[in-house]
């Protein structure tokens, strides 16, 4: 098991978080699809410090762990405040910025 | 402070001093007669400069400059000044003279107008008289042009001075717009003339024709352009048409403007530029054909006016066309002599006119009448009523039907000789003799009818109103007065050799008129044809006297109200032969038409406002809607459209 399975799985898990992020309509659903892409992001630093010289990318992904938590949680709260603004949660139907 | 020349300027910026004063003074100005008297106090002031400036002047021309304009490398285009020579002086005096006189009457005439207006009055009065000595001093053509736009300018002001009344306003309209119309042929003249001769001075262009250094190519052009100017102002055939709806002025100044003084600028530009005129004879001839047709015209249409001031306008136009016969007859002495003899009667007939209206419109006013005070059917005898009127109107009624000893027999007799001497040499000019002798007829009849129509036979004023007629005060009077004694002698200026004179205007004017009669002399008659000349001069004016008051006595006259409409030739006549009608068809419709279709509707709706404009504002809308649609407002789109410029960038960092 070389660093390149590792780079694989990262690449395919950030493509399954991407199209998850265009195709999902529901706004849980896009901030699910972006913890995919950030924790593929985490198996990509993670592997470059398994293999690699530097222990530096181990450090970033505590950093990213972290941040992602604020992330989740904000966004969480932002999706509940849309949700008791608009009654929705669907992102189509959020669209007061149409010009 | 000796030379002419310096008095002479003094002269003619006094009356700007006033305008100033009148213009910059607002309390003054709409106090109403101390305004007045301010104006009159500064144009007797002028008057006297102006006969001071004659008593200096010798045979040599003076010139004073003012200051230097439009400054060039080959010296000044242009200056501002004064050219004080033998014409100018003389056209000075008079229009000094008949400026102040005028004014002195205004005060008379206008008395009930409120003071604000009578102010008004005054301040353009003051600005007419500046512009006009600025036109008749003018060292060069284009000082000569910018005073005669503003005499034109103080004849639209003043016709509209009862701008509230829709005629007046409308007639000061026309007035600046047909005289406009030859105005625009004077300024391509000046300006080709300019450019041929390299300098618009009078002087100078003098000196280039006296050296032969003026080329002679275009110049036909050139001097018709200057004619067409003089037709426009001095109100000839086919642009009279302005002259008689400028009545709708106050009477004093249609005496002022419309009779002495600013109407004869187009003769005074002639002889001022008779050098020029000289060396195009095919032009001159044209002058002399336009003014023997212009009083022949004229006279007919004065024949069956019934206003009294319309009779005078047309009656001032035949005679501005004997003016201009004159001139291009080669009389050019004769022409000036005519146009000094026609201001002192002509102004004497207006002023006068304009004591019978202010009699007549007094009396209607008591008591409360709507009828028309300048309509000669509601007048007749008032004769016991303005017997000072009466007489000094006589006089120039005499004048000028050409019965000697008065003024007009002198000039009109010189202007009819030198017609008929011209005619050995070219036989048209007895055809412009005979139309000469039969205006003639027709202005002696005319004056008979005016006359008789207004103070001979019964009194139509009405029952009530007659005993409202009175004279008007003396300081109406007074004016006639002086304007009598010269029309009864004004003759004396050239009083001809054969009766013992020295025809002191000829050779008063010599210097200035000489080049033109050595060019193109004329052998006038003397002896026996003299005589029989003058006697048939004479004849025609007696006769034609005699047959307008006995064809004007021997009807009987209806008021205005009570007067059938006119038939046959005499509504021709009364419809001024169409050719306002004509004008309006030909020319202000289809104007008016261009206006409204093609340039209002299309050139500015269409085009400016339509494509140029909304169309601007409609492209950019266009364009930001465009833009627009990439807001979706659809969050995914966006990721998708990051999506493939982050793939782009990369694409193009990686290779």
């Amino acid at each position: 098991m070389g660093l390149q399975a590792y780079l694989t799985l990262a690449a395919v898990l950030f493509a399954i978080g991407l199209f998850g992020v265009i195709t999902r309509r529901n706004t849980i659903g896009i901030l699910l699809g972006i913890e995919l892409m950030l924790n593929a992001v985490n198996i990509n630093l993670v592997a470059f410090a398994r293999f690699g010289p530097s222990v530096v990318g181990m450090v970033f992904t505590v950093f990213t762990i972290c941040i992602t938590v604020a992330e989740v949680a904000l966004g969480l709260a932002l999706v509940i405040l849309i949700f008791r603004v608009r009654r929705t949660v669907v992102a189509d139907h959020l669209d007061l910025l149409r010009g | 402070m000796t030379d002419p020349g310096s008095v002479a300027l003094l002269a003619w910026l006094l009356p700007a001093g006033a305008f100033v004063l009148l213009s910059v003074a607002f309390p003054l100005r709409r106090s109403g007669r101390p305004a007045a008297y301010v104006s009159i106090l500064f144009s007797a002031a002028a008057l006297g400069g102006a006969l001071l400036a004659w008593r200096l002047s010798s045979h040599d021309a003076f010139t004073r400059l003012l200051w230097e304009w439009l400054p060039a490398e080959s010296g000044p285009l242009a200056t501002v000044g004064v050219l004080a020579d033998s014409d100018s002086t003389l056209m000075l005096i008079l229009v000094a003279g008949v400026s102040f006189l005028v004014q002195v009457y205004s005060l008379g005439y206008l008395a009930d107008e409120p003071p604000a207006s009578l102010g008004r009055y005054y301040t353009y009065q003051s600005l007419f008289a500046f512009s006009m000595m600025g036109l008749v001093l003018a060292p060069n053509f284009v000082q000569l042009f910018i005073g005669w736009e503003l005499v034109g300018l103080c004849s639209y002001l003043l016709i509209g001075y009862w701008y509230q009344r829709p005629e007046a306003a409308r007639a000061a309209v026309k007035a600046f717009w047909v005289t406009k119309a030859g105005d625009v042929g004077l300024l391509i003249g000046i300006v080709l003339l300019g450019r041929q001769a390299g300098t618009f001075d009078f002087v100078e262009i003098l000196r280039l024709v006296d050296a032969h250094a003026l080329p002679l190519a275009g110049l036909g052009v050139i001097t018709f352009c200057i004619y067409l100017g003089a037709v426009g102002k001095s109100a000839q055939f086919p642009l009279h048409v302005w002259l008689p709806d400028a009545m709708e002025g106050p009477t004093p100044v249609s005496a002022l403007i419309h009779a002495a003084t600013m109407v004869t600028a187009g003769v005074y530009l002639l002889t001022r530029t008779v050098w020029l005129f000289q060396l195009t004879p095919g032009v001159l001839a044209l002058v002399g054909w336009v003014g023997a047709f212009t009083a022949l015209l004229a006279a007919t249409l004065a024949c069956v006016q019934s206003d009294i001031k319309r009779v005078l306008a047309y009656s001032t136009v035949s005679q501005l066309g004997y003016m201009f016969l004159g001139v291009g007859t080669g009389a050019y002495v004769s022409g000036v002599f005519h146009l000094v003899t026609h201001a002192f009667f002509k102004a004497l007939l207006f002023l006068g006119s304009g004591s019978v209206i202010h009699a007549v419109h007094h009396a209607y006013h008591a008591t409360h009448s709507h009828e028309d005070a300048q309509d000669m059917r509601n007048m007749g005898g008032l004769k016991q009523y303005l017997p000072v009127t009466f007489w000094l109107m006589l006089i120039a009624t005499l004048a000028i039907a050409g019965i000697p000893p008065f003024s007009g027999f002198f000039s009109k007799d010189e202007i009819l000789a030198a017609a008929f001497a011209r005619g050995r040499e070219y036989p048209l000019y007895y055809l412009f003799y005979a139309m000469g002798v039969v205006a003639a007829f027709l202005t002696a009849f005319y004056m008979a009818r005016l006359m008789a129509m207004t103070f001979l036979g019964q009194n139509r004023t009405g029952e009530r109103e007659r005993g409202h007629l009175h004279e008007a005060p003396w300081i109406m009077t007074g004016p006639l007065l002086v304007l009598g004694i010269l029309s009864a002698v004004g003759g004396a200026l050239n009083l001809p050799e054969f009766l013992g004179g020295h025809a002191a205007l000829e050779r008063w004017l010599e210097p200035v008129m000489a080049r033109g009669v050595a060019l193109f002399g004329l052998e006038m008659p003397h002896g026996r044809t003299e005589l029989y000349l003058i006697g048939g001069a004479v004849l025609v004016g007696v006769v034609g006297l005699v047959a307008g008051f006995r064809a004007t006595l021997g009807r009987r006259i209806l008021p205005a109200h009570d007067a059938p409409p006119d038939t046959g030739f005499a509504l021709v006549l009364n419809r001024k032969y169409y050719i306002d009608e004509l004008y309006d068809r030909v020319v202000v419709r289809p104007l008016v038409w261009l206006s409204r279709v093609v340039l209002w509707k299309g050139v500015d709706q269409g085009v400016v406002d339509d494509a140029a404009v909304n169309g601007t504002a409609r492209l950019s809308r266009g364009l930001g809607w465009l833009g627009s649609r990439l807001q979706t407002g659809q969050v995914g789109v966006y990721v998708v459209l990051f999506l493939v410029g982050a793939l782009w960038v990369l694409s193009a960092v990686a290779r």
